[in-house]
């Protein structure tokens, strides 16, 4: 147990560690926040996509499927490896000189875009037709019916499980860090290196969970404030 | 000339024929009841008036434009006709002053304070002003029903199709919502009302139609049909009505 303190939990190498995993840790931050702001708004676009009705638009709603299928299936490394080292040979001079980290939330809004849409999707089903129905008989087009009446409540039902998918976004930016981004995990690995002791993990961990907590927290809360809503509704 | 016509209206649902060569005139300013069993096809009907549904075979004309051969704007058509559903399927996310000026704002292009304006005033008519800024849910049947109503005459509209508008509410809530529709038939609002409120549909309609399994198996004026009737189904069809108390 001592042994085990000492590699992963040692008072002394935290405190050495702290101010490398932290700067590491703000390049997580700030990949992690430009992906959802990404991810939110691509997600809804495909999302919508996906819902729209009629012939003209089969071929659409197919590659919608396509990538959600496509993305949903594959791993988060793959893509990664494939944006970090893969783009910059493309020929393109933006990604030529764009870096790892930018490749890396690259990867990560592919990924997690086609998680969220699909997030999105059951939302948008979840609302009744009848709602559909009474917005059109008011003569209100498709897509004002849905921009009016069924995108707020559904975006509204889908809240927490959007921001569990967040969580995961969050922790997921360590993999890009594998990959030559400087970010927590890769600090993390740089001080076990130079000092043989592992505990630069231990703080990246404290880290993520203190950035987790009060998302998770904050689900919590909105999924109970709804169900206490329902349930006087009901009365 | 009629306001609505339905000439060999038919509407199939797979191979369940809801609609059967459906003949229907509608003059301006007055009040048609649609009275039948559940699932002879009132409803149907009714959403085929404003395209919620499209008819398999037959025309519909509504106010002198023919709206089934697939060239009619349908936003522009459904603007000057309402509709009330039995559900109420008002809007949960909303206030009740936003559900009423949701179609003023967006669909007639009415500025803010307009759009609220217009809808405070057809609150106070219907007597709900003091729920303005309540959420539906606050409110009984009977007033999601009456805000409904007020939701559909927002968009000021030429035809109202009032589609068995009582049915979901407790006894007790059925007058408040009956009341309104009588108020409306007073300013002359042409109407399409399916009901089983055999009563109410003899006082106000001006034509009563009966239907039985997607035809319209007899139409005339609410005296005769509910006195007299001719063809032997309406009278076994009323007689039932009658023995459940409902008339």
């Amino acid at each position: 147990m001592h042994r085990v303190l000492h590699a992963f939990a040692d008072p002394f190498a935290f405190r050495q560690a702290l101010p490398d995993i932290w700067s590491g840790f703000l390049i997580n931050v700030h990949m992690m926040v430009i992906a959802e702001a990404l991810v939110l708004v691509l997600a809804l676009l495909i999302a919508i996509v996906r819902g729209l009705p009629g012939r003209g638009a089969k071929p659409f709603r197919g590659l919608a499927i396509l990538y959600t299928d496509f993305f949903r299936g594959t791993p988060l490394t793959i893509v990664a490896y494939a944006c970090i080292l893969g783009l910059p040979g493309l020929g393109y001079s933006f990604l030529k000189n764009a870096s790892s980290e930018a490749l890396g939330v690259i990867a990560l809004t592919i990924v997690y875009t086609a998680y969220v849409t699909e997030v999105y999707r059951a939302g948008i089903e979840s609302v009744h037709g009848s709602q559909r129905m009474a917005a059109r008989s008011l003569g209100l087009s498709y897509m004002q019916a849905l921009r009016y009446v069924v995108l707020p409540q559904a975006i509204r039902r889908v809240i927490p499980p959007l921001l569990n998918d967040f969580i995961g976004l969050q922790k997921d930016t360590a993999i890009i860090g594998a990959i030559g981004v400087t970010e927590a995990a890769a600090q993390g690995t740089n001080f076990a290196n130079s000092y043989f002791n592992y505990t630069g993990y231990f703080v990246g961990a404290v880290f993520f969970v203190y950035l987790t907590i009060p998302l998770a927290r904050f689900t919590d809360h909105i999924i109970r404030e709804r169900e206490s809503r329902e349930r006087a509704a009901m009365v | 000339m009629s306001f609505v016509s339905l000439e060999g209206v038919t509407k199939r649902f797979g191979d369940l024929e809801v609609l059967r060569h459906v003949d229907l005139d509608v003059n301006e300013h007055n009040v048609v009841c649609l009275i039948g069993a559940s699932g002879s096809g009132k409803s149907t009907l009714l959403r085929c008036v404003n395209l919620l549904e499209r008819v398999d075979e037959g025309t519909i004309v509504v106010d002198g434009q023919t709206i089934t051969n697939g060239k009619v704007d349908v936003n522009a058509l459904r603007r000057k006709i309402g509709i009330v559903f039995q559900a109420y399927n008002l809007f949960p996310h909303m206030t009740v002053l936003q559900n009423v000026s949701l179609g003023p704002r967006k669909v007639r292009g009415l500025e803010r304070e307009r759009a609220r304006r217009t809808a405070m005033d057809l609150l106070r008519r219907i007597g709900l002003e003091d729920k303005a800024d309540e959420y539906p849910d606050r409110l009984s049947g009977g007033q999601q029903q009456r805000v409904a109503i007020a939701r559909a005459l927002a968009m000021d509209p030429k035809l109202l199709l009032l589609d068995e508008i009582t049915s979901a509410l407790d006894p007790q809530l059925v007058s408040e919502v009956l009341n309104l529709v009588r108020s409306l038939t007073e300013v002359g609002m042409t109407m399409i009302i399916a009901t089983h409120e055999m009563s109410f549909a003899r006082e106000v309609s001006d034509k009563v139609c009966f239907l039985d399994a997607g035809v319209i198996c007899e139409q005339g004026p609410p005296d005769q049909i509910f006195s007299s009737p001719n063809e032997p189904r309406t009278r076994e069809f009323l007689k039932r009505i009658i023995e459940a108390g409902r008339m």
